[in-house]
């Protein structure tokens, strides 16, 4: 039981990253129907900047966090601009082509500059905090924390805001939206920045949780925050927190809990993550909270 | 028309064939050059078999290195297997490995066609990850070691005459009626259905043939390098092959043979620039989808070297222009 519930808080722990990351890539796809495969790498890149900051700047953590959400916004704005902007009428499959060129561009510049070489992060002492035999970490706490109120606020300015209402305007019907008085263009730099900056807030996180920067560390997360975003259904807000904590859970559960009674477990983590998308693409092709838009002839 | 293509493209290839073996056997390209040769070769059937997928249905697939894992995998173990003489046992290897990648494309395909668009590429993306996994884990399979001293069986000449075969085959599928019904289902799905199509045994049909000839292209992948292992068939590279059927001009059979060669050149002179090769690569990919934008396709490229009139619109009205 007592490692059930650990599971549980280790799946809140990764899910609260992977649904930060995940984001991203949900309001990015919202309105320009784009899969931004250079986004796990701008994760990265975040996570990079604040291992500078902190090894080469001295600065605190909190300061590095900062630091790293401003050179990634301003990124993903820049990438956005020169990149994606110029394809925005060609079809869908090079504007892909363009984010995995984009992706390799990142990670071959990250290696040039720091080495291809895995370096370690400097961690951080934290007392864990003990409920009986239960032990849950400070970071922990902080991570589940600020990924909890950032979707807060995230939501509230989708919802309440004039800006967030022209983003959900554009993501509906990008075209009925210009026509309305919104620049469409402001907006998707907009969700580019919101976005970069949350994954880069998701880099630090991730890279605190597990202390080590290496230029393709943004590959599998992205991927997986990706996936999250799909399965709670690509383009709704809450979906990619669902998603992502699910992922979480499931992750933590196959590693954690049932590697317990089948230790070969750890090795099918990610098969098991890839099979639960299937089925939920299979039993409802839009994600769990999507919704079923039918096909107009 | 069509027959001419295919003789044209046949005199060609006779042609190319002859000199790349000459230049081998005279030394002029050395086995460094020929080991580029071979590789580019294989590319151009992974490519090719996804054209058929991607360019011609329209769908599009982000696993197919998995299914040239498969055919990898198979063909490897047969032939590590049984004990007979080469020229039996090779070819009866590749095509099982062939076989048993289209096996697993239709089990895939059943479920995984009834989506659409990114939702499938994102569905074929987690089979190709999961058969990885699966190669990953399995005891046949050596696990994470992989399998090394597989029989050397694959050369120039085999790796040549299948990658004609390949092309010869599709080219002849997608003019066949069968051909027909798969643009047409790329062109309008529901229109297709209302004419009385079975899109979904179409589908399928196409994701099929596209693993058997990916499996086949494992097959030769495997007996040429002679050591496989699961990582090489992730996700990297099944973009690898994507990239080179866009740039080929989605739907375009010699487009997409003419884009895995000018590729793999490019990326073998950009060898010499090592660490900054991928830089490079991935500023010229970008570059070239931005040009494209604009207007700059490859299409245009091909016109101008003569290779395919017949795919070329404009050259087609410029001929109809002509006999007003």
């Amino acid at each position: 039981m007592e490692l059930f519930i650990q599971q549980i808080i280790n799946g809140l722990h990764i899910g609260s990253i992977y649904a930060l990351i995940a984001l991203g890539y949900t309001m990015v796809y919202g309105i320009v129907k784009l899969i931004n495969f250079a986004h796990g790498d701008i994760m990265m890149v975040g996570a990079y900047t604040a291992f500078v900051g902190i090894t080469i700047f001295d600065l605190s953590i909190l300061m590095a966090l900062l630091l790293s959400v401003l050179v990634c916004s301003i990124l993903g704005v820049t990438i956005e601009k020169i990149a994606y902007k110029p394809l925005r009428n060609a079809p869908r499959m090079w504007a892909l082509i363009t984010a995995i060129g984009v992706s390799f561009f990142l990670q071959s510049l990250i290696m040039i500059l720091f080495g291809a070489s895995t370096k370690p992060f400097p961690s951080f002492p934290s007392n864990p905090i003990k409920i009986g035999s239960l032990q849950i970490s400070q970071i922990t706490i902080v991570s589940v924390v600020v990924a909890v109120i950032l979707m807060i606020c995230l939501e509230l300015f989708i919802k309440k805001t004039k800006l967030g209402k022209a983003m959900r305007a554009s993501s509906e019907d990008a075209q009925a939206a210009s026509l309305m008085g919104i620049s469409v263009n402001k907006t998707i730099s907009l969700a580019f920045f919101i976005g970069s900056a949350l994954a880069a807030i998701g880099g630090v996180l991730f890279v605190v949780a597990y202390p080590q920067v290496k230029p393709m560390m943004g590959v599998m997360p992205g991927l997986k925050a990706f996936i999250a975003a799909v399965l709670g259904g690509i383009g709704i807000i809450p979906g990619a927190m669902l998603g992502g904590f699910t992922l979480g859970f499931i992750e933590s559960f196959t590693k954690g809990f049932v590697s317990s009674f089948w230790p070969p477990a750890t090795l099918w983590a990610d098969a098991v993550l890839f099979s639960v998308l299937i089925i939920v693409l299979l039993i409802k092709p839009t994600g769990i909270l999507g919704k079923n838009i039918r096909e107009k002839v | 028309m069509k027959s001419n293509t295919t003789t044209k493209f046949l005199a060609i290839s006779i042609v190319t064939y002859a000199i790349l073996a000459v230049c081998m056997a005279t030394g002029v390209i050395n086995g460094y050059i020929s080991g580029i040769i071979v590789s580019i070769l294989i590319n151009i059937i992974m490519a090719v078999s996804l054209a058929f997928v991607t360019g011609y249905l329209g769908e599009l697939v982000l696993g197919h290195a998995g299914f040239m894992g498969i055919g990898a995998y198979v063909s490897a173990i047969i032939t590590m297997n049984i004990d007979l003489p080469m020229f039996i046992e090779f070819p009866f290897a590749v095509i099982c490995g062939g076989i048993f990648a289209a096996l697993i494309g239709i089990l895939i395909g059943i479920p995984a066609l009834r989506l659409r668009g990114d939702y499938l590429g994102i569905i074929t993306l987690g089979f190709g990850e999961i058969i990885r996994i699966v190669l990953n884990n399995l005891k046949i399979t050596n696990g994470a070691q992989g399998l090394s001293g597989v029989p050397s069986y694959s050369n120039f000449t085999i790796t040549f005459l299948i990658v004609i075969l390949t092309i010869v085959i599709l080219y002849k599928i997608i003019n066949s009626r069968q051909g027909r019904v798969v643009i047409a289902i790329r062109e309008n799905e529901i229109a297709a259905d209302c004419v009385g199509v079975s899109t979904f045994y179409y589908k399928t049909m196409a994701f099929s043939i596209a693993a058997l000839f990916a499996g086949i292209g494992g097959g030769l992948y495997a007996h040429y390098h002679t050591v496989i292992n699961p990582t090489s068939f992730g996700f990297a590279l099944s973009i690898e092959y994507l990239i080179i059927v866009v740039l080929g001009g989605m739907g375009n059979l010699f487009g997409t043979v003419l884009a895995g060669i000018i590729l793999g050149i490019l990326n073998e002179a950009l060898r010499s620039f090592s660490e900054y090769r991928t830089i490079i690569y991935s500023l010229v990919l970008i570059t070239i989808m931005i040009c494209r934008s604009k207007g700059i396709t490859m299409q245009i490229i091909i016109s101008k070297i003569n290779v395919s009139k017949k795919n070329n619109p404009e050259k087609l009205n410029q001929r109809r222009h002509k006999k007003c």
